[in-house]
């Protein structure tokens, strides 16, 4: 008995052990290396801007020059930090490194999985409505669902576009070298990869200054959280000898200021209006009624208002409100009382109710619901870790998110518009027996938002990496297909139509690319 | 929210229960130290069905109702069994068939296989004082692991939380006439586990489709009747998670959830005196508070039949007053 025992003592030691060394988790974007760009877009202050009208519509002042007192005073600034960096610095240095685009991506992410939670009711069976004017209050503003989302994606990277280019036009005209090329103390312990890109204004600071002003209109809950990473962004940048305080200073003021032509714009863009009121929401069935249609409802207890009903008027980025509804809002799905649909609704049926384990896989995979980053941030992380191999110079990441995050902003409008003049039920309303293997989002049926999002995203991924593009679009049909096999959506109408819808607003973006000079 | 694993935590009591009962109610029959356990070579197997449910739950400390989801289910039917080794290390499996329902909504439950559950229970120190009382210190090693790849990521309808298990518990007891108090005190080691997804939010971004899983502590108390034929028990359970993070309001629940509980409960054992070696168990238990985790009211029931080998004949005599003539 001894030996049994001595032996099972032993095995349970070994378990235990292994079971202690395997519970440390790492990102895959942890630990990234330095960003080294092959090529460092000298001329990208050349490139065709998205809101600005002039690239140097926001003067930045010439620098002073770097032999006077007060440069040297600088660069000794960046010494005493190099000099005794602690652990953290450095870690923190790695992190940003990585690339500023990169970092400010995936923090917009965080943020948008942190606030996508629907309001809880209120005691009547009503919902308190998130406001921007009372962020804080329960429920804090905003509530970052899917449209909501892909606008603040779509705002952010196009504004972090316009403000690089312009950082960019700036970097060339003054063409102050970096402190690592200046002094050679501080090129010695730098720990920036060198490159030949002037240092003023400085891209990070640009960066950081653009994103924390947007942040105030998109998540003004996270403007001391945006704050502290843009100090963090500050000390990482010039302890690393990239960029002294006056290149720092320049290139934040300058990105606030492009940040306020986005943020005004944002204002205006009928964004404020798309909640509407009980008599909209009303008037939304009834107009569906008298066409002799089944009108959408909630399939939520107590029943809750549409998301964003009115998304679909807002203005995109990559072609005019007329656009929406002329061009790209497709025609009317099957009649809710057609065999078709039920022929349809009967294939959702189906599939949900014998769920296979590569489904489910597949369903989990691409759920991107409540608490996450919606599948517009899906499709940011795809195009993030594919573009880290890419070795994209910083206004080249910009103008990649921005292609992506127009592209997806415009679907979301597309898609909510063509959701809301159909206002199709859901296959669980048209057949309560179709249990879902994830949430129904709370608005209609037609078309797929997650069909729109990622045929948009793959047409204009696979145009900036077009090797990866079969792979996109073998993935957005995959993602439109999760939502059919999860009993969210019907495949003919909504995730078929979806994807080429998708497509077609992917393309205008793909039409941009290729007269916007980075090409 | 995890009512599977506290489905699957009572189901071990349960199982702990029967064969702990057996035990020591082979010890309070014998007078020999080397007969403490179950006899060496017999072996108990028995059929579990559990039944918990809830209507209420807790997001974080924020108690609630959600008629999306109305009563949450869970159905449990297990084979399980209790082999001796020795006098003093039993060899203890389970094995449970889960299905999990919601009443409202349009949620899709879950069904399939869950964990398997393997113990290994010892007996160093049992001693009797005077004529009335005996005391028994034991120690229990747990190992469970998933047998099927059911997603863990599918709270409140997942069927378990998918990680892989070490236990470490020990047991105090003591028997007075026939009046008994149990103690226990258990840790958890929980692997991280894998979901579907590859990235997600706890209090910050994760981009990677690994979870950590906190351990967790438990400790129980129970105590009753305790005779030969009946026993008849009251139990409360403690049981908090170390570390983990707490649904907010109106969000999903996820694997890694600070799951905390306290609950209270009945057991109930018969020994067939007609069929030696069969025997009823039944019990009841409700989460009196918790965190992150629904509160659940739980029944289940099981028949139990103690196979002696041939080998083990010899001890009959022994063994189980329990499964007695």
């Amino acid at each position: 008995m001894k030996k049994i025992f001595f032996s099972l003592l032993t095995a349970t030691t070994i378990a235990l052990v292994y079971l202690g060394c395997s519970k440390d988790i790492h990102g895959r974007t942890d630990d990234l290396p330095a960003l080294n760009p092959v090529n460092i877009d000298i001329d990208a202050g050349l490139w065709k801007l998205v809101l600005l009208s002039r690239v140097d519509s926001f003067a930045v002042a010439a620098p002073a020059a770097t032999n006077l007192p007060g440069y040297l005073g600088e660069l000794n600034e960046v010494k005493g930090l190099q000099a005794n960096m602690t652990d953290d610095e450095k870690a923190k240095i790695r992190y940003w490194s990585a690339g500023a685009v990169l970092r400010w991506n995936e923090i917009m992410r965080e943020l948008v999985a942190k606030h996508n939670l629907p309001p809880y009711q209120n005691e009547d069976g009503t919902y308190p409505i998130p406001s921007g004017a009372n962020p804080f209050a329960y429920p804090q503003f905003p509530f970052s669902n899917p449209p909501y989302a892909a606008r603040a994606y779509g705002y952010v990277s196009a504004a972090q576009y316009d403000a690089l280019v312009a950082c960019w036009y700036y970097k060339k005209f003054y063409n102050r070298a970096a402190p690592y090329k200046i002094d050679s103390t501080i090129g010695a312990n730098a720990i920036a990869v060198k490159t030949d890109l002037p240092s003023y204004p400085s891209e990070q600071a640009v960066l950081a200054g653009v994103t924390a002003e947007m942040m105030k209109m998109l998540f003004p809950t996270e403007i001391a959280y945006i704050n502290a990473k843009v100090d963090e962004l500050q000390t990482a940048t010039m302890a690393s000898g990239a960029c002294v305080r006056s290149d720092w200073t320049a290139g934040e003021a300058l990105g606030r200021q492009i940040a306020s032509v986005f943020a005004a714009r944002g204002r205006a863009d009928n964004t404020s209006k798309a909640v509407g009121s009980q008599i909209q929401w009303d008037s939304l069935a009834t107009a569906t009624a008298a066409k002799g249609e089944i009108p959408w409802h909630s399939l939520e207890t107590p029943a809750r208002p549409p998301m964003l009903p009115f998304f679909g008027n807002v203005r995109p980025f990559l072609f005019d409100s007329l656009t929406v509804v002329n061009v790209l809002r497709p025609g009317p799905p099957p009649s809710t009382g057609s065999d078709e649909m039920k022929k349809q609704t009967d294939e959702v049926y189906g599939y949900t109710s014998n769920p296979t384990a590569d489904n489910l896989h597949i369903i989990q995979f691409w759920s991107d619901g409540v608490g996450t980053f919606t599948p517009p941030g899906h499709w940011n992380a795809i195009a993030a870790e594919d573009f880290v191999k890419e070795n994209f110079s910083e206004v080249r990441w910009a103008r990649n998110f921005a292609l992506l995050n127009m592209a997806e902003m415009d679907a979301a409008i597309v898609c909510w518009n063509t959701k809301y003049y159909y206002f199709n039920p859901r296959p669980s309303q048209m057949n309560p027996a179709i249990k879902t293997l994830t949430g129904v989002p709370n608005f209609p049926s037609y078309i797929s938002g997650h069909s729109t999002f990622s045929g948009a995203a793959a047409t204009i991924l696979g145009h900036i990496i077009p090797e990866r593009a079969d792979a996109y679009m073998s993935m957005a049909n995959e993602a439109a297909r999760s939502r059919l096999v999860g009993g969210l959506h019907y495949n003919a109408s909504d995730c078929v139509v979806g994807l080429t819808v998708g497509k077609n607003v992917g393309n205008y973006a793909v039409q941009r690319a290729l007269t916007d000079g980075a090409e | 929210m995890r009512i599977t694993e506290r489905a699957k935590q009572y189901m071990v009591a349960a199982v702990l229960f029967t064969a702990f009962a057996l035990q020591v109610q082979t010890a309070k029959a014998q007078t020999d130290a080397d007969a403490i356990m179950m006899a060496k070579n017999n072996f108990c197997v028995g059929a579990m069905y559990g039944h918990s449910s809830w209507k209420n739950y807790w997001e974080g400390t924020f108690k609630r109702n959600n008629l999306n989801l109305g009563t949450v289910s869970t159905q449990m039917y297990s084979v399980m069994g209790n082999y001796g080794i020795t006098s003093k290390l039993n060899f203890l499996f389970g094995v449970p068939y889960v299905q999990t329902k919601a009443t409202a909504g349009t949620l899709h439950g879950d069904e399939g296989i869950q964990d398997l559950s393997l113990w290994l229970k010892w007996m160093p120190l049992e001693k009797k004082i005077g004529k009335k009382t005996i005391y028994a210190v034991y120690g229990v090693g747990g190992f469970s692991t998933p047998l099927s790849n059911y997603e863990g990521d599918y709270l409140p309808l997942a069927l378990g939380l998918h990680s892989t298990n070490l236990t470490g518990r020990i047991i105090g007891d003591i028997q007075h006439g026939d009046f008994f108090a149990t103690a226990s005190g258990t840790y958890t080691r929980r692997s991280n586990i894998t979901i579907n997804r590859d990235a997600y939010y706890t209090t910050s971004m994760h981009y990677t489709n690994e979870v950590d899983m906190p351990d967790a502590v438990s400790a129980q108390f129970r105590t009753g009747y305790r005779t030969n034929r009946w026993i008849a028990e009251a139990l409360f359970d403690y049981s908090n998670t170390i570390g983990g993070f707490d649904i907010r309001k109106n969000d999903m629940p996820f694997p890694s959830n600070n799951m905390d509980w306290t609950s209270a409960g009945v057991n109930v054992k018969y020994n067939f005196k007609k069929v030696p070696g069969l025997s009823l168990v039944g019990g009841g238990n409700y989460v009196l508070h918790g965190r992150n985790v629904g509160q659940s009211t739980m029944f289940n029931g099981g028949v139990f039949y103690i196979f002696r080998t041939a080998k083990s004949g010899t001890v009959a005599s022994h063994s189980c007053k329990l499964c007695a003539k």
